[in-house]
């Protein structure tokens, strides 16, 4: 049994952040991932990282306060103000730091860090390389960890928490490679796991980004909050629904509906394409569902639905080659056509969890010794709706934050947090049972059934539009799917490599963190960011400028409301 | 239908790898990848293989199909234009299970060759000053996704263990040309040896295998120049 001062669980841009300071701080990190660090789903974002630099001509009056306000008008005014400021005050330095660390930003022609515009944002603030923002950022981290000597156990699948009198001193992971359990102690655990998108059926998300991340910690004792806030990012290809950066637009692209009209008109007057993703993914999904979209053919496969056209041609070959080219090898490869010549058929898809873990902005949770950073928690910087270049700012904001809080707590607490050997033994033997049943499970459901059935009933009623009968139906298919999934059929073993295990286990979180999504939604009764009802078109200060928090119950979650943290922006009607 | 034939290997039981026959429906735009998942939720859920992103950027999924090194990811199976898949594990790795190969080697000589930057130890204020000319230099050799398809194609890297790979060298060069980074000579002794940059036999097949259509071949030329003549000016008069 191995003993490590601060446990990282996810190796994306948040995790390692966190165990860089972590060291820096001087504790003794273990980063453990599913999948080497370099495989994260962070590596996939594309078009770039906020920060009010004021590089660019157009900027030259940005300011954190102006980060600030965008940020906060974007979430709907559910963003908790104070953690917004800290954000983008730390912007700058945070930027600095990956570039002193070798990260290939773009370059503007004096040499210094090139901006870009997005949505939602006054000023071009969105720091990029080309459209492999986060691939670079990724890489960038993880050349720093090799530098730092930090140890990762990759390809090890965290099953559970060690607790110890309600404080975290640990975690239990099965090592892929052997199959074997193992109790790792801690002093803290920071989760740092991504999203839960794989729920929905189309989502942009890696396969990889599932719920379980959410779901440990939630059995655990810590709250979600605002988990019925999903963004579904307007540009996502049909079919793969693969992610067309925002960068496309930011670069000029322009959204073309069946009648050749530039429809963000009639939507988003001044801001057109540049409106923030709620509204956009809003406006191409009603020229969708009005007839003036395209349809799929349904012979050609894929997930279906409608879509209509993100045109970049008149960007012309050149730029699109020096600032889009990885969208133009995504085009290429999965959709057989060149965006240079040809518009790109795209619909919203799945794409965020502006929800997760309660934190506060240090990543500390509900339960002692536990801390989480990065999309699976929610500070909460993202409100109701987040700007497209925030994510990646939040990762090595607050990734860097909690690192160096887990580091100190732990440093003293050192003598505190240990459980006693008998009590780990008992906790190994319980995961190991349970992972056993789930091998043993020889009832007559197909996993895989499940597993479609929850996506679609996702993408279908609880998607861009939402309205309180089709949640209702949603709700009770998530409690139905749940009682069902106890009588799988499994044909598995404790082997290594047994992915088929691993995605089982993650498909009980799911469902769990699908049930939280569906409730907090359906209690909602109001239109706030991206949560959009039919049946509750306004938003509702009055009665819901609030979190929703969920605690877990053995007979599901209970929900409970915090209040909104308000600084200097009173909440005013959102225009674009 | 389309035909797959896979290879299967469990160290801990078999003796020797097998091919397992499966039958997967043809779909318009079906991916390999999606095809290994097909197989794995409907015909045998003990198959190993690893992904993450599905859209090429990751590095997850390189393997053999059909001769070839590839991402299943972005190899669609319409375009193999053959009733027959054959999917292996990235060549000469050892095989932890099916199509999942041990990389503890690449993993390790990435390591060796200090894979991060050492700049100046006095840092600017805000960003360093680096031209886009400047930058360019370092385009496309920042794209790497470390996915091993180089590393499994390099008969050199079959043949020595010890061989630092494309990966690592096409790593290097993404230091030495990066005008931040202040440490070429020690970058070049670390790789100008005979386990480094002059076991290369300029073979090409790590150019070929690239799913991103990087160049280490090329990077690696350009580094075994710089190092000769950087030896040279060592002894030469003038």
């Amino acid at each position: 049994m191995s003993m490590f001062d601060v446990i990282i669980v996810g190796g994306g841009l948040a995790g390692l952040r966190a165990a860089i300071a972590a060291k820096e701080s001087g504790a003794s990190p273990l980063i453990i991932s599913k999948i080497h660090p370099v495989r994260s789903h962070s590596g996939a974002a594309q078009g770039g990282i906020n920060a009010p630099l004021a590089n660019h001509p157009d900027g030259k009056d940005d300011s954190p306060a102006k980060h600030a306000f965008d940020t906060i008008k974007g979430s709907d005014y559910l963003a908790d103000q104070d953690a917004v400021e800290l954000m983008t005050s730390t912007a700058p330095s945070a930027i600095y730091e990956l570039e002193h660390w070798g990260c290939p930003f773009d370059r503007t022609t004096d040499g210094r860090i090139a901006q870009r515009p997005f949505g939602g944002a006054g000023y071009p603030r969105t720091c990029f390389g080309a459209d492999r923002t986060g691939h670079y950022i990724l890489q960038t981290l993880y050349e720093q960890v090799v530098k730092q000597q930090i140890p990762v156990y990759e390809e090890w699948f965290v099953v559970s928490l060690i607790a110890n009198e309600g404080t975290c001193c640990g975690v239990v992971a099965q090592n892929l490679r052997t199959g074997k359990l193992e109790a790792i102690e801690a002093h803290a655990v920071i989760f740092a796991t991504g999203g839960a998108g794989r729920i929905y059926g189309r989502s942009s998300n890696a396969l990889t980004s599932t719920g379980l991340g959410m779901s440990i910690p939630f059995w655990a004792g810590a709250h979600l909050k605002d988990m019925e806030f999903i963004q579904f990012h307007p540009t996502t290809i049909i079919g793969k629904n693969i992610l067309m950066t925002e960068g496309c637009r930011g670069e000029g692209g322009y959204l073309i509906n069946k009648d050749n009209e530039r429809f963000m008109k009639r939507y988003a007057a001044e801001k057109m394409e540049l409106a923030p993703r709620d509204i956009v993914s809003r406006s191409i999904q009603t020229e969708i569902n009005e007839g003036r979209g395209f349809s799929i053919d349904p012979a050609s496969g894929g997930s279906g639905g409608g879509y209509v056209h993100l045109d970049i041609r008149h960007l012309g070959r050149a730029k699109i080659m020096e600032r889009l080219p990885g969208v133009r090898d995504i085009c290429l490869e999965f959709l057989g056509i060149d965006p240079i010549d040809s518009p790109i058929p795209i619909q919203p898809a799945q794409h965020y969890t502006m929800g997760g873990i309660d934190t506060d902005s240090n990543g500390k949770t509900a339960v002692k010794g536990l801390y989480a950073a990065g999309e699976c928690a929610c500070v909460s910087v993202h409100g109701a709706n987040r700007l497209g270049g925030n994510s990646l700012l939040d990762t090595i904001v607050f990734g860097k934050f909690s690192g160096i809080k887990a580091a100190q707590e732990s440093l003293e607490s050192k003598t505190k947090c240990r459980i006693d050997a008998n009590a780990l033994k008992m906790t190994l033997k319980q995961v190991e049972a349970h992972l056993q049943r789930m091998c043993d499970n020889r009832g007559n459901e197909n996993p895989y059934q499940i597993k479609l059935e929850l996506a679609k009933v996702m993408d279908d009623k609880v998607g861009i539009f939402r309205t309180g009968s089709d949640m209702k139906e949603a709700l009770d298919k998530v409690r139905e799917l749940k009682k069902r999934f106890k009588q799988i059929r499994s044909a598995g073993m404790i082997t290594p490599f047994n992915y088929n295990l691993l995605w089982l286990l993650e498909m009980e979180g799911n469902l769990d963190v699908a049930e939280v999504i569906a409730m907090g939604a359906l209690a909602r009764q109001e239109s706030r960011g991206s949560h959009s009802r039919r049946d509750f078109t306004k938003r509702d200060d009055q009665n819901w400028l609030k979190h929703t928090l969920a605690s877990y119950t053995k007979d599901g979650p209970v929900l409970s409301y915090k209040p909104v943290t308000i600084t200097k922006h009173q909440p005013q009607e959102r225009k674009y | 239908m389309t035909t797959f034939k896979v290879l299967r290997f469990d160290p801990a039981k078999d003796k020797a790898p097998r091919v397992d026959t499966f039958e997967v429906p043809a779909e318009k735009g079906l991916t390999v990848l999606e095809s290994l998942y097909y197989i794995m939720e409907n015909h045998d859920g003990s198959l190993a293989f690893r992904s993450s992103c599905r859209a090429a950027v990751c590095g997850s999924c390189a393997m053999h199909i059909n001769g070839k090194y590839r991402l299943a990811c972005n190899t669609q199976v319409e375009t193999l234009k053959s009733d027959i898949i054959t999917v292996q594990p990235l060549a000469h790795l050892p095989i932890l299970k099916d199509l999942v190969v041990d990389l503890t080697n690449f993993f390790k000589h990435y390591d060796e060759i200090k894979p991060y930057i050492i700049p100046d130890s006095k840092l600017p204020e805000k960003e360093f000053v680096q031209s886009p000319k400047e930058r360019r230099k370092i385009d496309g050799m920042v794209d790497c996704i470390l996915c091993a398809a180089c590393y499994g194609s390099c008969p050199v890297a079959a043949g020595e263990p010890g061989y630092l790979g494309p990966h690592a060298l096409l790593k290097t060069a993404r230091f030495v040309y990066d005008s931040r980074d202040k440490s070429t000579k020690e970058r070049l002794q670390l790789v100008a040896h005979n386990k480094g940059l002059f076991r290369c036999h300029t073979i090409f097949n790590c150019q070929i295998a690239c799913p991103k259509n990087l160049d280490p071949s090329g990077a690696i030329a350009k580094l075994k120049m710089k190092s000769v003549w950087s030896s040279l000016k060592e002894i030469l008069p003038f």
